[in-house]
């Protein structure tokens, strides 16, 4: 039963993920050039050049995605616990507005916040002229706002996963918490943080993982020094067309995430209580 | 449906169900993940036997090839499909039509299928370069693609048609001498220049509070916090040598390292490394002063940010084109020329410059707009036909001549931007 | 105990225990936090709306208020190509983001109730979906398909957008299938329901939430992405290809009307969602 539900999307996965991705990745062992071509020669050397020449930009990356993924779901929490339990109704039409602004471009969407972050604009201008900033201060062009874009940015992917989560829990699980005594802090640490860990696990993977990888936001809102190793992937694939360092670096950066989930898994769990009670 | 098995009952002791699960069914299966792994790798040696063709043979193969013969026998068609970047050719003021794209229509019964698929040169290079070594058509008759690297690689790899220079007699008449015969492209055999650009210093006086006249004051520590530079490596390359006094077009290896120690020197004072965005900080005042390009300045002139000014520095600008080729296997090539032939003129030039408001390669559509257009905003902007003087200023960018010096030079300037 | 409703997710009040403690944290500052989340995210968008209505000298958005004008609103589909590439990405956004659910909800399942072999390789291949860089999924792909034949034009962006929008599909419906009770097969069996019909009346309307959600996702993914679809998209523009080249000559104001309406059509959906559903008998 379970292979037939899974065989649409294996064969669609494989056909058009799977193959092309190892070809590329394949690359990662192969030496050339695009004049002489490249040929599978198995050197691993590719790997250690990369991980050593760029061990600052790759910890960077986790460094801000670690900061974007817990702002993020400090924030994505306690609104999708809002709109669940508290929606009533129209929490479907909480939940699409919430995400509705992200239909619209991205590039609209940081072209505005260009605009509205500027050193003189619009918010800091008014602190400025208000004594409450000084004039040297500036949100643009840190690292500080690499974290803010990639956190707005990731909103609606740690929204929506938990949102999904903390509906599903049963209610009359915390009615009966709340029956043997519980306060609210305990029903929530011991009841419900546990019973949405499934939706916590998605939204760090869904947001980690390509907060990771970004590299949009820090080149538009990023200063000196806030380089991430997915600009450093585009840049090797594009401009340097060094294809054996692109492909070893990509290989690099999904190794590293990999050990990254497994950690949380082990440390966090992934599973419910709910789980071993079937 | 139980699909979780029972654990074993374990000799003599009770042992709650869930507590024995909890302890023997690993939450992310370790061993899991290691056959998966080993699965992917398996599909290495599949791989080790095949390679990925390079793209030298090709480049030999299409200079040796007869292409007047081959012109000759192409036949005149009614199409033409013009690849270029978004908003870079004249539009009406609410947004669809291109007169003079319209005006080639009704002379030349030539119907222009116009696209604006190309967003920088590297992804479309990307894009159309498998294409090509495969061998097939991009669909293209018409490309337009900046000098640098990926020009230069379409014109190694052979990818290229060359002009056929006798259906080009406009070219040959009314073209300025500074894109006549570019370093990149002796003789202009292959390309002919759609727009060119200086890449100069952009500033606000009212921040940096004094003119602005040297590269030097990119420097200048009093801007620390507010100096914009480019993420293009190599824009980034060529001032640091113009700061030295160093010729671009002609400077060797130790010179990159030269320019590149200064540029390092520079560092602390740089805000970013902008790509396009460069104009959004000036424009916002967040960066004072910054390397910019001549038509961007223009056109925040006339967005209402007249404060910005565009400044030629003494030590030189940068001036770079946007060239239009014939890709290989195109299906109009005689089209193709015949649009070129068609843009090189001052009335269809002037149509165009006047409103992407970058250097034209006619220096009489000056006059053209002046006179016909009444657009003298335009005609007597040194942004769009610079004084001689100006030219006397211009230099070139540094012509790759292969992978390795390309190579050479991202090594030498990338750390700089990406550390 | 009399309880109607079975199904989680009904909104019952919780109790009123500790009524102050209660009222405070659920009544002013839950809700103010929200509002003040989904106002954060709102804030570029209604930027984007004001100045949809700003006058612009030379065809190009400038954030320099010139006056307010309605021309872009009456000539909004006059440039060609911006319109047939707005075209194209809503279309793909929708038939994307139905396959990616179509694909991904039964894989969820799979996945989530069901031990098999290929189990953990299936969760790397979703994990390695996800973190795979865009530049290199958009390359692998572009090779795979020249290497096929296949010309590039919207059914291979099509094709891309399904292969990376499924995977996250397959995560949100995961979350939500995980933990589902595994005695509601065995009571819609016991009732007399075979596994097709159990699964549309039971599981179905438990996980719909989780499927609407991915396919939202999968939506939001599809229409914003730019460096895959560069790769895959042949002579075909998408709405985000279109305006990204254009950023360097400056972008057309049409760009931000567009976006507005976007947004706008969004906005009015869910007020006709909630006035629809105000007017149906009370369900969950």
């Amino acid at each position: 039963m379970p292979y037939l539900l899974n065989l649409p999307s294996w064969i669609f996965l494989m056909v058009f993920f799977v193959i092309p991705l190892a070809s590329v990745l394949a690359l990662s062992v192969a030496t050339g050039n695009p004049e002489i071509g490249y040929q599978y020669t198995g050197h691993v050397h590719e790997f250690v050049t990369a991980i050593s020449t760029y061990q600052t930009q790759l910890i960077r990356s986790f460094w801000y995605g670690i900061a974007s993924t817990v702002i993020t779901l400090a924030i994505s929490y306690p609104v999708a616990y809002w709109i669940a339990f508290y929606g009533g109704r129209n929490k479907s039409t909480y939940l699409f507005l919430m995400l509705l602004p992200f239909f619209v471009s991205f590039i609209i969407r940081t072209l505005a916040w260009e605009f509205i972050l500027a050193d003189q604009g619009l918010v800091l201008g008014h602190l400025k002229a208000w004594g409450m900033l000084p004039q040297s201060f500036h949100i643009l062009s840190t690292s500080w706002a690499v974290i803010w874009g990639l956190t707005y940015n990731s909103l609606p992917y740690y929204v929506l996963p938990l949102y999904v989560a903390i509906e599903r829990i049963d209610r009359r699980v915390v009615r009966a918490a709340n029956d043997l005594y519980a306060d609210t802090r305990h029903t929530f640490l011991r009841v419900i943080l546990p019973l949405s860990a499934p939706g916590i696990f998605a939204g760090f993977l869904l947001v980690f993982v390509t907060n990771v990888g970004d590299y949009v936001n820090q080149q538009v809102l990023g200063g000196t020094g806030t380089y991430m190793i997915g600009s450093v992937i585009q840049d090797s694939f594009f401009t340097n067309q060094d294809y054996p360092m692109a492909s070893a670096l990509s290989s690099v950066l999904m190794l590293l995430l990999l050990v990254a989930i497994y950690l949380y898994a082990r440390t966090f769990g992934t599973d419910t209580i709910q789980e071993y009670s079937a | 449906m139980n699909e979780h098995p029972k654990p074993p009952p374990v000799q003599g002791l009770e042992i709650d169900e869930a507590l024995l699960r909890g302890l023997t069914e690993a939450r992310s299966s370790r061993r899991g993940f290691l056959k998966a792994s080993a699965g992917m790798v398996g599909l290495a040696p599949l791989l080790a036997a095949c390679g990925v063709a390079g793209t030298a043979a090709s480049g030999k193969k299409n200079k040796e090839f007869d292409w007047t013969a081959w012109w000759h026998k192409q036949q005149p068609t009614t199409e033409l499909v013009f690849a270029n970047w978004p908003y870079y050719i004249d539009t009406t003021s609410s947004g669809n039509k291109h007169p003079s794209l319209e005006l080639f229509t009704k002379q030349t019964n030539i119907n222009v299928s116009y696209k604006e698929v190309i967003q920088n040169n590297a992804p479309f290079y990307a894009q159309i370069a498998p294409v090509l070594q495969a061998g097939q058509s991009t669909g293209y008759d018409i490309i337009v693609i900046t000098n640098g690297w990926q020009l230069t690689q379409l014109l190694e790899n052979g990818w290229i048609v060359p002009l056929w220079m006798e259906k080009l007699p406009n070219f040959q008449k009314y073209a300025s001498p500074s894109v006549k015969s570019p370093s990149y492209d002796p003789n202009s055999k292959y390309s002919v220049v759609w727009q060119s650009g200086f890449t100069g210093i952009g500033y606000n006086p009212k921040l940096t509070g004094r003119e602005i006249t040297s590269i030097d004051d990119l420097w200048d520590p009093k801007f620390k916090g507010h100096v914009g530079m480019m993420s293009d490596n190599t824009e980034l390359g060529s001032v640091g040598m113009l700061k030295l006094g160093i010729d671009p077009a002609t400077s060797t290896r130790d010179d990159w390292q030269k320019a590149a120690d200064v540029l390092n020197q520079q560092k602390p004072n740089v805000r970013q490394y902008y790509d396009q965005s460069y104009i959004t900080a000036l424009q916002d005042g967040d960066t004072w002063i910054s390397q910019a390009w001549s038509g961007d300045i223009y056109q925040a002139n006339l967005k209402g940010y007249k404060d910005l000014k565009f400044v030629i520095p003494e030590q030189g600008v940068m001036y770079w084109h946007d060239n239009m080729l014939i890709p290989l296997h195109a299906a109009n090539p005689l089209s193709a020329l015949s649009w070129m032939n068609f843009y090189y003129t001052p009335k269809v030039a002037g149509m165009v410059a006047d409103w992407v408001n970058y250097i034209s390669p006619v220096p009489q559509a000056q006059d053209y707009i002046r006179n016909v257009i009444k657009d003298p905003t335009v005609a007597d902007s040194p942004l769009v036909f610079p004084t001689p003087s100006e030219y006397s200023k211009a230099h070139d960018y540094y012509t790759f001549k292969n992978y390795a010096d390309y190579s050479h030079w991202n090594d030498t300037f990338n750390p700089i931007i990406q550390s | 105990m009399t309880e109607t409703a079975l199904q989680p997710g009904t909104s019952i009040d919780a109790p009123p225990l500790v009524r102050s403690q209660r009222r405070k944290l659920s009544s002013y500052v839950l809700p103010a936090f929200v509002w003040l989340v989904i106002a954060w995210t709102i804030v570029p968008i209604i930027f984007m709306i004001i100045f949809s209505f700003n006058q612009a000298p030379t065809g190009r958005i400038a954030f320099n208020w010139f006056g307010l004008t309605g021309t872009w609103y009456r000539n909004v589909f006059a440039i060609g190509g911006l319109t047939q590439a707005l075209e194209h990405s809503l279309a793909i956004a929708t038939l994307s983001s139905l396959i990616s659910v179509v694909l991904g909800t039964p894989m969820a399942l799979a996945l989530a109730r069901y031990r098999f072999y290929g189990k953990a390789m299936t969760d790397m291949v979703i994990f390695a979906d996800i973190a795979a860089p865009s530049v290199v999924v958009g390359a692998a792909l572009l090779g795979f398909f020249l290497t096929l034949n296949i010309p590039r034009g919207l059914a291979t962006i099509l094709i891309a957008h399904v292969a990376f929008s499924v995977v996250f599909v397959v995560v949100v419906v995961r979350a939500r299938v995980s933990g589902l009770d595994h005695s509601l097969d065995r009571a819609a069996a016991d009732l007399g329901a075979n596994p097709w019909i159990a699964f549309w009346k039971v599981i179905f309307p438990l996980i719909l939430p989780g499927i609407v959600a991915g396919g939202l996702l999968a939506f939001a993914m599809s229409i914003d992405d730019l460096i895959i679809t560069t790769f895959v998209a042949g002579q075909a523009v998408t709405f985000p290809l279109w305006v990204y080249g254009a950023v360097k000559t400056g972008i057309p104001p049409q760009v931000f009307v567009m976006g507005t309406m976007i947004f706008v059509a969004g906005v009015v959906l869910a007020i006709v969602n909630t006035l629809v559903s105000r007017r149906s008998p009370a369900q969950t």
